[in-house]
């Protein structure tokens, strides 16, 4: 009796509530829906759009500035070798199924993303680890085989989320977590939606009482759905060149920020002629940045003469290494033998960035007496093949969407081909490096190496474009990990 | 008429068995490894062979096939790579919109273009002849996405009357679930609807130009009366042979209008699926989308007896 007339009584004050009471529900565009809901065992970015710090949460958080922040664990301690990480860990959480939240929950996870059958796609990540103790449920400690400067960084990413035993199996399709947002249904195809979580354990910080995530892939429906007010926000529009429109409509907040992702055009460094470093250098020189993020996203994207975030605290401006120089460019070609002119090919997946990208460098390489002949590819599933896997190409251009990865150009058998002893050691050391200057400054001098070696060209940032309701305040502007991380969002009225 | 039936049945079990053996060795060809694809550029090897493992891909070619079509005979279309559900489940979701959707557009352009095709021919060279052949140039050229475009910027961003896309679903009533597949109907219609129109019309043309006819009129049955009871009954044959053929016309341009306007339907789930390598879903899909077009066809040779008694009994 008494629990239906609150119901009837919270029904009538939803129904009367006054106009001027801000809105609680959000409806978040995105241009791709994720396979699955577990960030744990696949790769794809649009699984932790939906779900990293919303649905579930990692001992620690990247913060909308790439920091490090408490989130399960409130407190750490690193022993002075740099290989103890005691976590003291947050009190009265609880998973969403209701099962509590304690530091043999840590333990599972950590040992279920290490297990030789784990199908975790950042594995790396984990695999410092020697042994994982737990002397209280409160209490963690990790042990570490070799010191991991980047440690920490990583636990806050969404392959380092905390999952419980109870419910992981699933989390594929039913996913549970410890986050302010609980799953309430999946329409394929169409939406995810999420509702409020009444045991959140900081739950006052929360102001939203439903987010709905909604996949939208054409770039023309997306504006649509935004003018017509069926979707609040797209944090990453899909068409930079309906992006101006936005920024000229008062009812929107139009922000280009960064992403993690550098577009490069990587080259067969063990291919001739791409072996010769004043080859690659040429390419570089031959190349006017400004004009290629012009006509390839509108003007939106910031330049990067080597592979580093500019969101990254350790990230330097190396643009000025190798400047647009194309009599530098034909001196150089003609050194390496090549004064005569050069035939290369050119791997372009369908993304418009890159189809785009690929197209202008063909122009600007002409200047330079190359002939770059375009080859399309698709990506994902034909470009890991030929490209990624039989390394069978000339010269590819894709996105790096990864935060912190300039190590892949130290990896053995990357699709790049490349061979840098000293690029090798200095990555190697950098990731043991605890000290912050000190790894910081490696990474300056790793990011020389990369900008002076040219193994492959360095062209710009992928932009965030975000689009939402003027009235939306606490989304995130950049996104120094792939998220939507809407924990701090709500509406001004 | 019965051994008619059972011909046809036999020749439409073969083909699908055909169809489905291509279907298995064309995606066997197809570049691209489904585990590499879900983990990513920084998955390491044993982490791949554990999940390719997971997937049951590391099995000999011949066994899959067989487990594939043992399955489907069992009523079990696997599950999918990507989602982590049975095939089974995000296909009949997804009917729940491409078939309603589908057949929509199927009645919009039949009921626009069979009235529409006999008052054209009914006067030919008047004005109604000349309107509907306008409208069925410009059906026929402007394709079905790009009208899609243009209803969304008009009807929804516009005039506010329509969603600009998206499906609630038929959970949430029948009259939001129809408001939001109006549109990709009509737009789907259309260019169909423009074919349709003209075969109308060129059939009724030739019927109304038969020596039966003219008896008819000579016998004094009036102009609408040996229209409706003469003239469209037999026009209507090779009408139905092109409704058959647009089909699965129907099927494959929903793949283009369920893109623009955002609906969670089957085409979209393909070419996703395709996108993703998700093989097992492809097959599937594939094979219902050959198996509709296989009874399909199926269907429009018994209706050609029904409609024309002449071929029950060559029959």
């Amino acid at each position: 009796m008494s629990k239906r007339f609150l119901a009837a009584a919270l029904l009538l004050s939803v129904s009367f509530a006054p106009a001027y009471a801000a809105k609680t529900s959000l409806v978040v565009g995105m241009p791709i829906e994720p396979p699955g809901l577990d960030p744990t065992v696949a790769a794809p970015v649009a699984i932790r759009e939906v779900t990293w710090a919303n649905l579930y949460e990692g001992l620690v958080r990247i913060d909308r500035n790439g920091k490090v922040q408490p989130l399960l664990a409130k407190s750490w301690e690193i022993s002075p070798d740099g290989l103890t990480y005691t976590f003291r860990l947050q009190e009265g959480v609880k998973f969403h199924d209701g099962t509590t939240f304690d530091s043999a929950d840590v333990k599972f996870a950590f040992d279920r993303a290490r297990a030789p059958t784990s199908t975790n796609a950042q594995k790396q990540i984990f695999a410092p680890i020697d042994a994982i103790e737990t002397p209280d449920p409160q209490t963690v400690v990790i042990k570490l085989k070799e010191t991991s400067g980047n440690f920490l960084y990583y636990l806050g990413w969404g392959d380092a989320v905390i999952v419980a035993p109870e419910t992981a199996e699933n989390n594929k399709a039913n996913p549970v977590g410890t986050g302010p947002f609980k799953f309430k249904s999946w329409t394929r195809g169409d939406r995810v939606e999420l509702t409020r979580n009444p045991d959140y354990w900081q739950k006052d910080k929360i102001k939203l009482d439903s987010v709905t995530f909604r996949f939208i892939s054409d770039a023309q429906a997306q504006v649509a759905a935004l003018r017509a007010g069926d979707v609040d926000a797209f944090p990453n529009l899909g068409a930079p060149e309906l992006f101006t429109e936005f920024q000229k409509d008062k009812r929107f907040s139009a922000v280009a920020g960064n992403t993690e992702g550098e577009i490069v055009a990587g080259m067969n460094n063990a291919k001739k002629p791409f072996d010769d470093v004043r080859v690659r250098r040429a390419l570089m020189h031959a190349i006017d940045r400004k004009a290629l993020i012009e006509g390839a996203y509108s003007g939106f994207g910031q330049p990067i003469g080597s592979f580093f975030s500019p969101n990254n605290p350790a990230f330097v401006d190396m643009t000025s290494v190798i400047p647009y120089d194309t009599a530098k460019a034909k001196a150089l070609l003609a050194e390496a033998g090549y004064g005569n002119g050069l035939s290369i090919t050119i791997k372009s997946p369908q993304m418009a960035y890159a189809s785009r990208s690929a197209e202008l460098i063909a122009a600007m390489l002409s200047e330079v007496g190359v002939d770059m002949k375009i080859i399309p590819t698709e990506f994902p599933a034909k470009w890991i093949e030929e490209v990624f896997k039989n390394k069978d190409y000339d010269v590819t251009i894709v996105a790096h969407t990864e935060p912190l990865d300039i190590d892949i150009f130290a990896r053995d058998n990357y699709y790049f081909n490349y061979k840098n002893d000293k690029f090798k050691a200095l990555i190697a050391e950098a990731a043991k490096t605890t000290d912050e200057k000190a790894r910081y400054a490696k990474y300056a001098e790793a990011q020389k190496i990369l900008a002076e070696d040219v193994p492959a060209l360095f062209l710009f940032q992928l932009p965030k474009l975000g689009v939402w309701n003027a009235k939306l305040k606490g989304m995130w502007e950049n996104s120094p990990v792939p998220a939507n991380d809407v924990t701090e969002v709500s509406w001004t009225e | 008429m019965l051994r008619l039936v059972l011909s046809r049945l036999v020749s439409l079990a073969v083909t699908l068995l055909f169809v489905s053996l291509a279907i298995f060795l064309i995606l066997e060809v197809l570049p691209g490894d489904p585990a590499a694809i879900m983990l990513g550029t920084a998955a390491r090897e044993d982490t791949l062979a554990a999940l390719r493992q997971e997937l049951g891909l590391d099995q000999p070619a011949l066994l899959r096939y067989l487990e594939w079509i043992g399955g489907i005979l069992h009523g079990d279309l696997g599950t999918s790579i990507t989602y982590k559900m049975p095939v089974s489940t995000l296909v009949a979701e997804r009917m729940a919109v491409t078939l309603p959707l589908s057949l929509l557009a199927i009645l919009i352009s039949t009921l626009l273009a069979l009235p529409l095709g006999v008052a054209a021919a009914a006067r030919r060279d008047g004005a109604v002849d000349r309107a509907v052949l306008v409208f069925s140039q410009l059906g026929v050229a402007v394709p079905n996405f790009w009208i899609g475009l243009i209803f969304i910027l008009f009807f929804s961003t516009w005039l506010g009357w329509f969603p600009a896309g998206g499906f609630p679903g038929w959970e949430n009533g029948v009259a939001p679930a129809l408001q939001a597949l109006l549109l990709p109907a009509v737009a789907l219609a259309l260019p169909q609807a423009a074919v349709l129109t003209r075969v109308t019309r060129s059939a009724t043309l030739e019927v109304i130009g038969a020596d039966f006819v003219r008896t008819a009129r000579a016998k004094g049955v009036d102009r609408s009366a040996t229209l409706r009871r003469h003239v469209v009954p037999n026009a209507l044959i090779p009408v139905t042979t092109i409704l058959g053929l647009q089909l699965s016309f129907f099927f494959g341009g929903a793949i283009l209008v369920e893109n623009v306007f955002n609906l969670p339907g089957l085409g979209r789930l393909a070419y996703q699926a395709l996108n993703q390598r998700d093989l097992v879903v492809i097959k599937d899909i594939v094979l219902i989308f050959s198996g509709l077009v296989i009874v399909v066809n199926f269907l429009v040779d018994i209706g050609y007896a029904i409609l024309d008694p002449r071929l029950r009994s060559r029959a």
